[in-house]
């Protein structure tokens, strides 16, 4: 399989990207990783015209701190994230998720900008900036907007990004020592998450329970009120109606939100340092 | 488009359309074909080679995107291009039978070796996990077990210019 | 000390771990130069009328050579492969009138450059006038919508009708159960996808190019389809990569890329995309069961009935006959006062079914064990209890069951006592127990079979037997010509040990040479495990012939009586007994004369491999998860020749047959749209989800050939899959579950888990 015919132009700078963009308008689309777009584009459900690379942008590529927060550049590779010892120190839960991520090939090549700009509600890394309440900071001709997390996914592939911007970097709060929890339910390893959960500091949220990475309001409420993990877990599908494929239905997606939020609270717990 | 991009060691400037997949530019514009497609969806690891030294599916990504860069193939592992021995791993999948009808194996041996280079002495279960995306249908993945913990017993068996000794 | 029997690693591996194989779509070779390539539009729908086929806008883009449609297409049309199949249900190369399922070849477009393949098919433009799809066999089998309007229903072929049960095969069974098994479709899915190439200069001879199982085979079905005489038709199988059943003969493609290299007298080449593949190849399996088992409470199991309504897919293939070999080992290794079976065979809007890596024999296997359990369970009795009580006891001369199967030798009580006792089955039962009674969210289970299978049953062209050339040459190396037809299985080395066992001369100086129709103008290929039985006997008996040519000629040589020579093993050599120094080698002789020989080994008849597989599973009771924890095999395929390939092809076979149990499935929608059309759908089974496997040796010789082997090439697929099934219903069983049917996903041990529970709280019972 083998995309229908691009052009191809590789930025050298942010602001050349934007001057890309520009110039390029709606026919363009950006090449980070290309592990999200270049398998849609293989089967024809994505043809741009021309592909804007951005993988060697020098100031896209980096882990550093900022004060309380961890900022990680857009283009900075999932193995990276996954190996980063800022990150396994202060937010552990990011690289844990980056590091499960389909295989070691994919991580080699996939970007935290390329995954969540591509919004796929199955997959790991948007659940996890909703639970680790991120902020994605966004490039545009105008400059730079933050976004929180929970506002930036709109739907299935949809996002706060608008035409001419680019997420240039994500922010994670530095929360060393709290307990965090992950599951990931799968039929193989490398698959997507049947259901996914991802917790951390009373905050959860899910993969695949919904078109943008679902919170269960009612279970953090019961957290925040001080019930206990159990009786919280058991309120993790509450208003939410996942839909049905063939590897699972409504209701047993629901069954697993309970069992899995419980899980992962129970593991956040038992790590929690704090 | 030009690029330029060193294959098994050998720096070669070609043109290619922007929309060459690596996997087709190693074996129809560099003519190494022991690098197979297996699936199309990045799902089977067939195409897995060493770009810039760490394990990439190279039928998800643009020759384009490797312009400047390195390439490994199996081809270019250990010494028997220029008359010298098979690589650690190589050697490993011969002895444990790590092969049958050898179709994932090019992928199968770049992936391990890409593994070993990122984790000497892996046990087991990482063996397991490193090799997740790289399928096989003959050998149920017993004996690619044993090879690579095998070839892990070799100091450098992550590096490709490794050798068995004679 | 003989080569056979010991662990010799593979001729094969050097050049395939640093050159890779030559696959068909790696070949260079002149007869290919300046090739086209072939692509195929095929069918997004799975039931529809043709009303136009628009090819203009292709044939415009630059580089397309041609398009054709089935109206350009003058080849014959493709019967029923089997006599007793509905001869009317015929298909043409390309579809004419109608598709049958969503893949089915349309049009072929061809281009000068690959890389515009799929531009160019995307521009023409089909008009369908879509029809309701048949999907699943008992819908096919009411015969409300037809895939054939004038054939008048959708039965290719009934073994057996339910005239023919016996109304009153109960009546003296204290405890009958009775179950619907679905014994799913799955894809064969080896790692290289199809591909084909041809080249057809006017006047000449074609010569194909056709990854396969058997060059032979392939050639005669290429012939056929393209109306034209077989000594036209020169077959070469380039390194294939992979097959699992579903690479005999030649499929639609591989003949259409030959018939368009003849009507442009252009060399063509065809490779397919993974979706194609998984959307053409042959499926297999696909069977929906029921199973009916009657005996008493005391575990004595005696009445048997085996009901299986079978699907071929959208054409009648080889899947349409392979329920009659369920059928045949219906009683699996058990004895009953009575079994019986019956079979019929649907069309659906689906790929049509042919062999995979069992082809028949794992259903049967599959369907027996799991009433056996059912069974078990029924009577509160444990199943290895069960099963020890009703085999067939040992026995070593050939045993006729009512179903006409002549199993040659068996020990099935020692092949399952020895599965129980590597697992430690009494502290996996504790363990289990255990468990039970903590209430842990990891359940345990343990789940058994036991089977007998048929390998070597016969060649593609029918008998049992196989042919081998063996030739020694003045330099001392030896070539073998094969009609077997390795893919992966070793021959290059187990056919050098065979020859280098009898001739004296080493495995690096041998060579084995198949695949090739000039060469090797006759051969059955490899497929029902019958490669070393019948083709390593054959390259044996042949070096045997050789040596006592080679002594007639040594004897003259020597001027010796042949008598008085003495053949020696450690230097290739005849001697003549009491005089040291009169000695020739084998080379030598080729010297003079060509030194070389063809023999043909016939086997009295197919032999039967049996086993037993125990298979530890733990259930994650709160999601429905099945994890394989470890899984011991008895596989008893006679003498092993060289223990590293037969260990080999039991792990691989292994994994498949786990992989059934718990992963694969390859599904349709209502309307026949596949869901499962990518390697990102299709759950194929990575090293994460399997244990490593612990194989337990036993051997139990045939008498049907010298060496004492049979097949093992698809123990693991008969004797995992059923185990580990088994193994998946047992950890839930206290729940109340007694059936989960393949594949045992977590929604679906998740769903049989709530329906248990909910059947048994309205029963008043606690869960």
């Amino acid at each position: 399989m083998i995309p229908a015919p691009f052009d191809y132009v590789r930025a050298t700078s942010a602001e050349h990207i934007l001057e890309l963009m520009a110039q390029h308008g709606d026919e363009a689309k950006l090449l980070a990783g290309g592990h999200s777009l270049l398998p849609m584009m293989k089967v024809r459900l994505a043809s741009p015209t021309v592909l804007i690379d951005i993988a060697s942008v020098p100031e896209l590529s980096y882990v550093k701190v900022d004060g309380d927060d961890l900022v990680i550049g857009a283009t900075t590779s999932h193995a990276t994230v996954a190996n980063s010892d800022l990150i396994q120190a202060d937010a552990p839960l990011l690289s844990y998720a980056a590091a499960q991520i389909g295989d070691p090939q994919i991580r080699h090549r996939g970007t935290i900008g390329g995954s969540l700009a591509h919004s796929d509600p199955a997959a790991d890394l948007p659940m996890t900036l909703v639970a680790l309440d991120g902020t994605f900071e966004l490039l545009g001709p105008s400059g730079t907007r933050s976004v929180k997390a929970e506002d930036f996914f709109i739907g299935y592939f949809e996002t706060a990004l608008e035409h001419d911007e680019i997420i240039s970097a994500v922010r994670v709060p530095r929360r060393p020592g709290v307990g965090w929890g992950y599951e990931k339910f799968t039929r193989r390893a490398n698959d997507w998450a049947i259901v996914g959960i991802a917790t951390v500091a009373g905050r959860v949220a899910m993969a695949n329970m919904g078109s943008i990475p679902a919170r269960p309001v009612a279970t953090e409420q019961a957290l925040a009120g001080g019930q206990g993990i159990a009786e919280a877990a058991a309120l993790a599908a509450d208003g939410i109606e996942p839909a049905g494929d063939m590897h699972a239905t409504t209701a047993y997606r629901q069954h697993l939100a309970r069992v899995l939020t419980r899980r992962a609270l129970e593991t956040a717990a038992s790590r929690n340092q704090a | 488009m030009q690029v330029q991009i060193t294959v098994n060691k050998k720096p070669r400037t070609d043109e290619v359309e922007p929309r060459q997949l690596l996997v087709h530019y190693l074996r129809d514009t560099a003519g190494l074909k022991a690098t197979n497609v297996g699936c199309d969806t990045t799902s089977c690891g067939a195409c897995t080679v060493l770009l810039d030294g760490v394990s990439v599916k190279s039928c998800t990504v643009l020759t384009a995107q490797a312009d400047g860069g390195t390439v490994v193939t199996v081809e270019g592992l250990g010494g028997t291009a220029d008359g010298g021995q098979m690589h650690p791993v190589q050697s490993a999948f011969r002895e444990e039978h790590g092969l049958q009808c050898g179709f994932c194996t090019p992928g199968m041996v770049m992936a391990s070796v890409g593994l070993l280079s990122e984790n000497p002495n892996p046990t087991e279960h990482e063996v397991r996990e490193g090799l997740e995306g790289n399928y096989c249908r003959c050998t149920g993945y017993h004996n690619i077990l044993r090879a690579v913990l095998l070839a892990a017993q070799s100091p450098d068996a992550g590096k490709p210019e490794a050798q068995v000794s004679a | 000390m003989s080569i056979l029997g010991t662990r010799v690693v593979r001729n094969e591996d050097p050049e395939l771990l640093t050159k890779g194989g030559t696959y068909t779509d790696d070949l260079i070779d002149e007869r290919l130069d300046g090739a086209a390539h072939l692509i195929f539009v095929r069918s997004p729908v799975a039931h529809a009328r043709i009303l136009s086929i628009d090819t203009s806008e292709a044939l415009k883009l630059p580089g397309v050579v041609a398009v054709y449609t089935a109206a350009d297409v003058d080849l014959p049309i493709i019967n029923p492969p089997m006599p007793m199949f509905n001869q009317d249900m015929t298909q043409t190369p390309l579809a004419s009138d109608k598709v049958r399922y969503v893949g089915e070849p349309v049009a072929i477009v061809v281009c000068d450059d690959p890389y515009i393949r799929e531009d160019a098919a995307e521009l023409v433009e089909v008009e369908y006038d879509i029809l309701p799809a048949v999907i699943g066999m008992p819908n096919a089998a009411k015969d409300e919508v037809l895939l054939w309007e004038s054939v008048g229903t959708n039965t290719v072929v009934d073994f057996g009708t339910p005239d023919d049960l016996d109304p009153n095969l109960f009546d003296d069974c204290e405890v009958v159960v009775s179950h619907l098994i679905q014994n799913q479709r799955i894809h064969p899915a080896p790692m290289e996808s199809r591909s084909g190439a041809a080249s057809w200069p006017e006047g000449e001879r074609l010569t194909a190019w056709i990854p396969s199982q058997g060059a032979q085979g392939a050639k005669a079905a290429l012939a056929a389809q393209l109306g034209i005489d077989a000594a036209e038709v020169h077959v070469l199988t380039p390194d294939v990569g992979g097959a699992f059943g579903a690479r005999f003969g030649a499929d639609v493609e591989m003949v259409l890329t030959a018939w368009v290299a003849g009507k442009l007298h252009r060399p063509m080449r065809w490779s397919e995309t993974r979706y194609e593949n998984l959307l053409a190849m042959t499926h297999g399996r696909a069977q929906e069961q029921r199973v009916t088992i009657g005996g008493s409470r005391d575990g004595n199991m005696k009445k048997y009935r085996l009901e299986v309504l079978a699907d071929c897919g959208a054409y009648p293939k080889i899947g349409g006959i392979l329920p009659s070999l369920t059928r045949l080992m219906t009683p699996g290794t058990y004895v009953f006062d009575k079994a019986e079976s019956i079979a019929k065979a649907v069309v659906t809007n689906t790929t049509p079914i042919g062999a995979y890596r069992g082809a028949g024999r794992p259903e049967a296997t599959a369907a027996i064990e799991r009433a056996v359990d059912i069974f078990a369970a029924e009577i509160g009795m444990d199943p290895a209890d069960v099963r020890r009580k009703n085999l067939v006891p040992k026995f070593t001369e050939p045993h006729l069951t009512a179903f006409g199967a002549l199993y040659d030798s068996g020990d099935y009580e020692t092949a399952l006592n020895k599965a129980l006792e590597a697992a430690n089955y009494e502290d996996l039962r504790k363990e289990q127990q255990l468990r039970r009674e903590r209430g842990d969210a990891k359940q345990l289970g343990i789940g058994m079979s036991s089977y007998v299978e048929i390998t070597g049953a016969g060649s593609e062209s029918g008998d049992p037997n196989e042919n081998a050339t063996v030739e020694v040459h003045p330099d001392g190396t030896v070539t073998i010509l094969t009609g077997t037809s390795p893919h992966g299985q070793g021959h290059a080395t187990a056919w050098a040990m065979m020859a280098s066992d009898t001739l004296g001369i080493g495995i690096d100086k041998i060579t084995v040479i198949h695949g090739d129709t000039d060469l090797i103008p006759k051969g059955g290929g490899t497929g029902g495990s019958r490669s070393l039985q019948q083709g390593g006997m054959a390259v044996q008996k042949a070096s045997i012939e050789l040596v006592d040519i080679a002594r007639t000629r040594a004897a003259e040589l020597l001027e010796a009586n042949e008598a008085d020579l003495q053949f020696n093993i450690d230097d290739s050599g005849f001697s003549v007994a009491g005089v040291p120094s009169s000695t020739v080698t084998l080379a030598k002789l080729a010297e003079k004369e060509r030194l070389f020989i063809n023999a043909v080994f016939a086997a009295p008849g197919a032999t039967f491999p049996f086993g037993a597989h125990l298979a530890v599973v733990e259930v994650d009771v709160e999601t429905g998860k099945a994890t394989l924890e470890r899984i011991f095999c008895v596989d008893d395929a006679g003498v092993v020749m060289n223990p590293l390939l037969f260990d080999g092809q039991r792990h691989g076979g292994i994994a498949q047959g786990a992989a059934q149990a718990f992963l694969e499935e390859f599904i349709y929608d209502e309307d026949g749209n596949p869901l499962t059309a990518s390697f990102a759908d299709y759950p194929f089974l990575s090293a994460t989800e399997v244990p490593s496997f612990d194989l337990v040796s036993m051997v139990t010789p045939t008498t049907y050939n010298p060496m004492g082997v049979k097949g093992v090439g698809e123990a693991g697929t008969i004797g995992a899959t059923p185990a580990v099934q088994n193994a998946v219903v047992d950890a839930v069983s206290h729940l109340g579950v007694r059936h989960i049917d393949m594949p045992t996903s977590p929604r679906v041990v998740w769903e049989a888990i709530e329906a248990a529970r909910s059947n048994s709280n309205s029963n008043g019972k606690v869960a």
